[in-house]
């Protein structure tokens, strides 16, 4: 295994190292809390000549997205980050560039979207972008997004993917605390993520081709989304293949769906970011007082893990799924609405209840998820399962 | 697990100083560190609060500190707007950046407080910015002195890898002297 020298730092400074390492030809971006000091650090890179980026600060994150999806068109490793209302003002683009297969790599601080102004974590940014086209994965740590970064690239730009990937990590939580990380060495990240060989590029003149040209009435629209469709499915063995290959070089396990103590759990947690740490934490402790509990992290949200969930979660009696976003008249947030079809087709009818919580960075706090084991405990014993969703913690 | 949680004002470096003391108790070999600041409106002299946490094993909790073992007030202002005492642990202590005598300080009687001149540390040391002395650094040495989590050696090595090498020097003098006027 490559010798990794491990260091003290916050998200944010080890996403804009990952960065670093893998050298992106060109970088658009705007800064806005909490993911400013990704592109900060970055620039500092860029600025002392450790990375050969060309790096365009632009008017706004619409400028940004759109300067990234040109330069991908050209044919160059492109690289970015936002967050929250960026994210928000990226929205045409990142239709574009999804539907222009473009395979440009950015990290998203999950931060709330306004009204109220909320600077904080949760998951309305990236969940209001679930259906956009790119591929999706979560980090509940550090070095989680440092990893995830890393593997994005090669995932992206995998010859049979070529799709955009956002690698997501939880505003403040993740992106502003100090963590143990550790770091791969320059020459192993530039060994695993290679040289970039983009396909059908607006500058290869001997071989000039048209992007998002007009495809109207007659024209071939309809097949342009389905072959996303069946890139973002072939995708699933690529993330699989990428994962095991960047075990292999850092030791840490990947999966795009992690379990802990599944092996015997009548209740399960199913959690997706920052939070999973908190509920791991919570499991093993209340595993002392004999409720048997497992969590289920989703590490991969887009493509969802359909197929791992449901397996994951077979045998088990009761199941909470924990949404930090709304999706307003849905029957519950984004993850549950996943979750519950995940398991549609499960013999046994599994009561899967929905907590809603810590929207616009509310304290995930333990005595929170105690609670939350405490139901799927009851209900496993027979208890009524709650009607709708539960607004956890909420004053 | 030791849970530190840090009061100060924004633009003071509480911030700044949580991150330093988690750089300085892994390298005093503490294995799971983290830091995390508390940011609200980003806004100068506001009560703001970070945390540190430090333990023998991997930490993946990362909710707010509410129950912390060690509370870290930068500046006395503090203790009647952001009741430093708040979910203290039996056997905690707060440290408190002051010239008054604990007695006055306001704190339950029942709480071991130790207090030190760190601002005076900072100024002997010539850490001031624009007329105004930054204690941040130099409270450094008395949460080593009062707590002994981590080394004095630590904060200095945390401390050099923060700044360069001009100030590193300043502020490495000022967390000294603080640790030597800090009676643990």
């Amino acid at each position: 295994m490559p010798t990794q020298k491990t260091i003290a730092a916050t998200g944010n400074t080890v996403v804009a190292e990952a960065m670093r390492q893998c050298a992106p030809d060109m970088m658009a971006a705007y800064p806005i809390t909490p993911q400013t000091t990704i592109v900060e650090e970055f620039a500092g890179f860029v600025a002392k000549g450790r990375v050969h980026t060309e790096y365009i600060t632009v008017e706004s994150e619409h400028s940004a997205m759109s300067a990234c999806v040109g330069a991908s068109a050209a044919g160059a490793r492109v690289m970015t980050a936002t967050s929250s209302q960026g994210l928000a003002l990226m929205w045409e683009e990142l239709h574009i560039a999804s539907g222009m297969r473009l395979p440009i790599v950015m990290a998203n601080a999950n931060r709330a979207l306004s009204a109220p102004i909320n600077i904080h974590c949760d998951h309305s940014d990236i969940m209001g972008a679930r259906d956009t086209g790119w591929i999706t994965l979560f980090a509940e740590t550090a070095q989680e997004a440092y990893d995830n970064t890393i593997m994005a690239i090669r995932i992206a730009e995998h010859p049979d993917v070529l799709l955009p990937t956002m690698s997501c990590l939880d505003g403040f939580i993740t992106t502003h605390s100090i963590d143990r990380v550790c770091i791969m060495d320059d020459e192993t990240v530039t060994g695993f993520v290679g040289q970039y060989t983009p396909k059908n590029a607006l500058l290869d003149i001997e071989n000039p081709v048209t992007h998002g040209a007009f495809a109207g009435l007659g024209g071939p629209f309809f097949e342009f989304k389905k072959s996303q469709r069946e890139a973002i499915e072939r995708s699933r063995a690529v993330i699989k293949d990428v994962g095991a290959e960047f075990s292999e070089l850092s030791g840490r396990p990947f999966g795009m769906v992690e379990t802990w103590g599944m092996e015997d759990a009548d209740v399960a947690i199913v959690v997706i970011g920052s939070t999973a740490g908190n509920v791991r934490h919570v499991a093993r402790q209340m595993r002392e007082s004999g409720i048997k509990a497992g969590v289920v992290k989703i590490r991969c949200f887009r493509p969802f893990p359909y197929a791992e969930l449901a397996a994951a979660l077979s045998g088990v009696k009761a199941v909470a799924v924990m949404d930090r976003a709304e999706s307003f008249g849905a029957e519950g947030g984004p993850l549950f609405l996943e979750v519950r079809s995940a398991l549609y087709d499960a013999t046994e009818r599994i009561p899967v209840i929905d907590y809603i919580y810590g929207l616009g960075g509310s304290d995930v706090r333990l005595e929170l998820i105690e609670t939350v084991l405490n139901d799927l405990s009851e209900i496993a014993a027979g208890a009524q399962a709650p009607t709708g969703l539960v607004y956890l913690g909420s004053r | 697990m030791h849970e530190i949680r840090w009061h100060g004002r924004g633009g003071q470096g509480a911030v700044t100083s949580s991150k330093i003391l988690a750089e300085a108790a892994f390298r005093s070999g503490w294995s799971g560190v983290t830091a995390a600041p508390s940011f609200g409106a980003e806004r100068r002299g506001a009560p703001i609060t970070a945390s540190t946490r430090m333990a023998e094993e991997p930490i993946r909790i990362l909710s707010q500190v509410t129950t912390p073992d060690v509370v870290v007030v930068l500046d006395d202002s503090l203790i009647t707007v952001a009741r430093p005492e708040a979910g203290l642990q039996s056997g905690g202590v707060i440290i408190v950046n002051t010239v008054k005598p604990r007695a006055e300080l306001g704190l339950p009687a029942d709480v071991r407080v130790v207090t030190a001149d760190v601002t005076g540390s900072a100024m002997a040391a010539g850490v001031v910015v624009g007329g105004t002395p930054m204690v941040n650094t130099a409270i450094l040495g008395s949460i080593a002195a009062a707590t002994g989590f981590v080394t004095l050696e630590s904060v200095e090595a945390a401390i050099a890898g923060a700044f360069p090498p001009g100030p590193a020097a300043k502020n490495i003098e000022a967390a000294r002297l603080a640790f030597e006027c800090t009676k643990a």
